[in-house]
């Protein structure tokens, strides 16, 4: 469908950027579109293409003041919508990569309404570099350093103080570049916030290091010798890559706990029973008490543990969908493979450091024979050869470190996101199993209400009918969220979405009717076909109402509108069109075959 | 049946014979060892079997061997120790330690450590007068040997005369020198020895985890139907077959270190042990002296003259064990340094050789692999 891009009526110099992305827009839309509407079972496709799209789909900066403008947009939007944060990036390509890529690019949106920052800004950024960034496929521009670990404190109650240093140019942020302390439970206790929010839903959060009792015994007590020093790189350079795959993750990126974490040079704690709120100014919360190893919320979590083992092993799933039972497969494949490659790392690290020790015994060795020696020049080539040997060991330790941490922690590092992973398994499970308890509970209602009917009770009935619906509801949230692949795909194939939905434009319509309105171009692209529709807001609004009986919907941008400024209208076509993106989700057949209609 | 031998016709050009220890063959729960000699005058070429005891009973009769002056101021060439049952090389790699050389490897080096014991017992001017030597080298079969049991009593009776006499102040400075410097070298050469070996099962242990990474590379390499999963694969493979370089790197460099530098120093502790007895008698013999030289202004006048007498024997016993026993130190000592001076300069070229081929092999697994990755 060509649409005439009409310039929306809006000042002067917006125009010649608006054409600037206009031209970079043509390059992607051009692709022919016929119509599938399997909205079911969407075949993963990776279009590297697209996520530029996204980029380019930001509303025009206006030439002048674009700081300005930014901060305006920001104010206006946390008052009027709520927004969440679709974001699409590239999958990293340059380095040998595994089956996997844990770092997931494409987006998935909450499906809770979570108030976030707006991500606009960030658009703005990218539009500008997309097409270099086309080129090097990396448009991901975040710096995460752990370093300089500090003990703080003595005795028993030290601890190590790691500053975490962040440099980006993305604009959520403050600050380009910003640094604080923080120490290993804080980063434990941001990870459980993550786990509790996103694990249940499908997301797979990357795990943190783990603790280790002897290790910061060590350190605590004060001794100063190669083992305890190695520790603490070890554990510095875990966080670091912990935190680094984390804010890869876009929607963990966005995540409000992450962002203070990173930013907020307030003493960092997380308590179990408070939600993280959103104001960033956060005031001095206990610390994380419950992250100790022994404490008693430690000893809840491995009975909480057990319990799920059992679990487990009770629960025999009937797996419908056979992409999950494959990709389960591949992954204890996976799994059992780089457990086996990690051993043998470490097997062959431990040996390499043992043969640099004793490359430098024999180094001293040969050193004491050298000066013992009377003959001088039998002296003078031992001594050289104790100089060599050392030499040798040197290089020994360096090869020993370089595989340790090239290699070892690499792949200790993917076995235990694997373990995550396996978690996200294991919770759509149990998701499956609520949704047949959901079923089962529905069965015993119905039957409930026919007992009822034939004992002609009306009061009864109308109870009974009211509990029949919420069952309904939950047999419907579950079957969603148990066909719904996408979280678990974009978390394991990078690039590989279902659905995608974009509103790049919107003109005015006059009718005859009644007074002009305006109209929303919405670009759908699923499993590699593109079809366009148009739809004004109203039309919106009813899906909306439709729905809202089914799923706790998103928050759709108001209706009334009190000053119908030029702005308004941009702002209604960012909401709608993140308002569609997570419809997206629930690939809801409804609301699809809306979207494709063409009427 | 182990074949292969060893070829070692270089040194010791001033010995009459060239012996070689040719094969090593397991009979029963004993070696026989197989020995080619050659007198290098004549052509007839000597072929005999022997086993590790008839070695012993060579060297015993070295040792007493009568009417040779000075025969105790001679420093005997050391015999290897006895071989325990060859390990098989993963046996002996997983062994913590490792006390000689005769456990480290395989036969081949056991052979080399007994060649090398013929080479100095022939090379020796007064050894090599022995007619248990050419029988030893010629003869089929050996006159009957009577066993050399070493009782614990002896050794018991040994190790009390050694603390006594060991600590007795020489009347020659330059035996004095000697003997202290004997004593230090002694313990330095044996820690050096010791550690130089843990250093080679150490190598030998790298390669053997290269070995099992390489292996496990290849796990999990199934049908290739995702491309991510293809070029895993490939990526791999790849990486086993870099394993692969250094593991056979490190193998070499083991067997390297072994044949050259670890073969010397555990030569030469043996040889310190053997300079070391040497020393030992003298000083007994020493003793000796002083104390007939003592019994002498003692003794009573009708025993003077059977005093005298001894004294006389002693003190010719020790003149004679002196001279020879200064003549067979700077010629030890000269020995040494060269033996070392060739042991490290095989040491380094070996090393410097396989260095190079490894790093050719590696740099060029290296491009390959950066191709793979810009595919």
């Amino acid at each position: 469908m060509a649409t005439e891009r009409e310039p929306p009526p809006l000042g002067d110099a917006e125009q010649t950027d608006f054409r600037e992305l206009e031209d970079g827009e043509d390059l992607f839309i051009s692709t022919a579109s016929t119509l599938e509407s399997s909205p079911t079972s969407p075949e993963p496709a990776s279009h590297p293409a697209e996520d530029i799209c996204a980029n380019s789909n930001g509303p025009q900066p206006a030439e002048i003041s674009l700081d300005d403008d930014l901060e305006d947009l920001f104010a206006e939007a946390t008052e009027e919508v709520s927004l969440d944060s679709p974001e699409r990036e590239p999958i990293l390509s340059d380095e040998p990569s595994p089956a996997i890529t844990p770092v997931t690019p494409t987006a998935l949106v909450t499906p809770r309404v979570e108030p976030k920052t707006i991500f606009v800004p960030a658009m703005f950024e990218r539009s500008k570099e997309e097409l270099e960034e086309e080129a090097n496929g990396d448009s991901f521009d975040m710096e995460i350093v752990v370093s300089d670990p500090e003990k703080v404190g003595d005795g028993m109650n030290a601890y190590m103080a790691y500053k975490v240093t962040t440099k980006t140019s993305l604009t959520i942020f403050n600050e380009n570049e910003f640094s604080v302390k923080r120490r290993f439970s804080d980063f434990l206790g941001l990870h459980s916030k993550l786990a509790t929010k996103y694990m249940h839903i499908g997301y797979i959060v990357p795990p943190a290091p783990e603790k280790s009792i002897v290790g910061m015994t060590k350190v605590k007590v004060g001794k100063e010798d190669s083992s305890s020093t190695e520790f603490v790189e070890k554990r510095r350079a875990a966080l670091e890559r912990y935190l680094e795959r984390t804010v890869k993750h876009p929607t963990l990126l966005h995540d409000p706990d992450v962002m203070q974490f990173l930013e907020s040079s307030e003493v960092f704690s997380f308590n179990w029973n408070i939600q993280a709120a959103n104001n960033l100014d956060n005031a001095r919360l206990p610390r994380a008490v419950s992250t100790q190893a022994l404490s008693g919320a430690g000893i809840l979590r491995m009975v909480n543990k057990a319990a799920e083992a059992v679990n487990k092993m009770t629960i025999k799933m009937n797996e419908s969908d056979a992409w999950f039972e494959e990709k389960q497969q591949q992954f204890e494949n996976l799994d059992q493979q780089l457990r086996k490659l990690h051993t043998s790392v470490e097997s062959l690290v431990c040996h390499r450091k043992e043969l640099s020790v004793n490359t430098a015994a024999f180094a001293k060795s040969a050193a004491m024979l050298g000066n013992s020696e009377d003959h001088t020049a039998l002296s003078r080539a031992l001594s050289q050869l104790a100089e060599v040997e050392e030499k040798i060991d040197q290089l020994h330790q360096e090869q020993a470190y370089a595989d340790f941490y090239l290699f070892a922690e690499l792949l200790s590092d993917y076995v235990r996101l694997l373990t995550a992973v396996k978690g996200v398994f294991d919770q759509r499970m149990k998701t499956w199993q609520k949704w047949q308890d959901a079923q089962a509970m529905l069965q015993k209602k119905r039957e409930a209400e026919s007992k009822l009917q034939f004992a002609n009770k009306p009061d009864k009935l109308q109870q009974a009918k009211d509990e029949i619906r919420e069952a309904t509801d939950d047999t419907i949230r579950g079957e969603l969220s148990i066909t719904s692949r996408v979280p678990v795909a974009t978390g394991v194939q990078g690039n590989m979405h279902s659905l995608m939905v974009r509103i790049p434009s919107f003109r005015f319509e006059d009718s005859a009717m009644e007074k002009g309105y305006t109209v929303f171009k919405i670009d759908v692209l699923t499993s590699g076909r593109q079809h366009s529709v148009e739809k004004r807001y109203s039309e919106f609004h009813s899906l909306h109402k439709k729905l809202k009986k089914f799923i706790k919907a998103p928050e759709m941008p108001s209706k009334h509108v009190r000053n119908w400024v030029p702005k308004v209208l941009e702002h209604r076509r960012l909401g709608l069109e993140i308002y569609l993106q997570s419809r997206g989700y629930y690939q809801s057949n409804l609301a699809v075959k809306w979207k494709l209609s063409a009427d | 049946m182990m074949d292969a031998g060893i070829e070692d016709n270089s040194n010791h050009n001033f010995s009459g014979y060239d012996v070689r220890v040719t094969d090593a063959a397991q009979n029963g729960d004993t070696f026989v060892y197989v020995i080619k000699s050659q007198q290098i005058p004549s052509d007839t070429e000597y072929r005999v079997e022997r086993e590790f005891e008839d070695f012993e009973w060579l060297h015993h009769c070295l040792l007493t061997q009568e009417g040779v002056t000075g025969l105790h101021g001679i420093i005997f060439p050391p015999l290897p120790a006895k071989p325990g049952t060859f390990l098989s090389n993963s046996e002996a790699k997983t062994k913590k330690k490792i006390e000689s050389l005769a456990m480290v490897d395989d036969w081949q080096m056991y052979c080399r450590a007994l060649e090398e014991y013929l080479h100095l017992v022939t090379a020796h001017t007064v050894l090599i007068k022995n007619p248990a030597v050419h029988s030893f080298l010629k003869h089929r079969e050996l006159p009957i040997k009577t066993k050399v049991k070493k009782g614990i009593f002896n050794k018991l009776t040994q190790a009390v005369e050694e603390l006594r006499k060991e600590h007795h102040k020489d009347i020659d400075d330059f035996f004095q020198n000697e003997r202290d410097s004997n004593l230090t070298l002694t313990a330095f050469t044996k820690a050096a020895v010791e550690k130089f070996l843990e250093i080679v099962l150490t190598e030998q242990k790298i390669a053997i985890a290269c070995g099992h990474f390489s292996t496990a590379l290849h796990l999990g390499i199934g049908q290739d139907d995702d491309p991510a999963d293809y070029a895993f694969a490939k990526m791999c493979l790849k990486l086993s077959e870099v394993l692969d370089t250094v593991k056979k790197n490190f193998e070499k460099v083991a067997e390297n270190d072994l044949n050259t530098l670890g073969f010397n120093l555990e030569l030469h502790s043996r040889f310190q042990d053997a300079e070391k007895e040497m020393l030992f008698r003298r000083t007994c013999k020493l003793v000796d002296v002083e104390t007939a030289n003592k019994n002498l202004g003692q003794a009573k006048p009708h025993k003077k003259a059977a005093m005298e007498d001894i004294k006389k024997a002693a003190d010719k016993e020790f003149d004679e064990i002196s001279g020879m026993a200064k003549v067979e130190i700077q010629r030890y000592h000269r020995e040494r340094v060269r033996a070392f001076q060739k042991a490290l300069i095989e040491l380094s070229d070996s090393q410097l050789q396989t260095a190079r081929e490894c790093c050719v092999e590696l740099k060029q697994q290296l491009a390959e692999f950066k191709q793979l990755c810009a595919e």
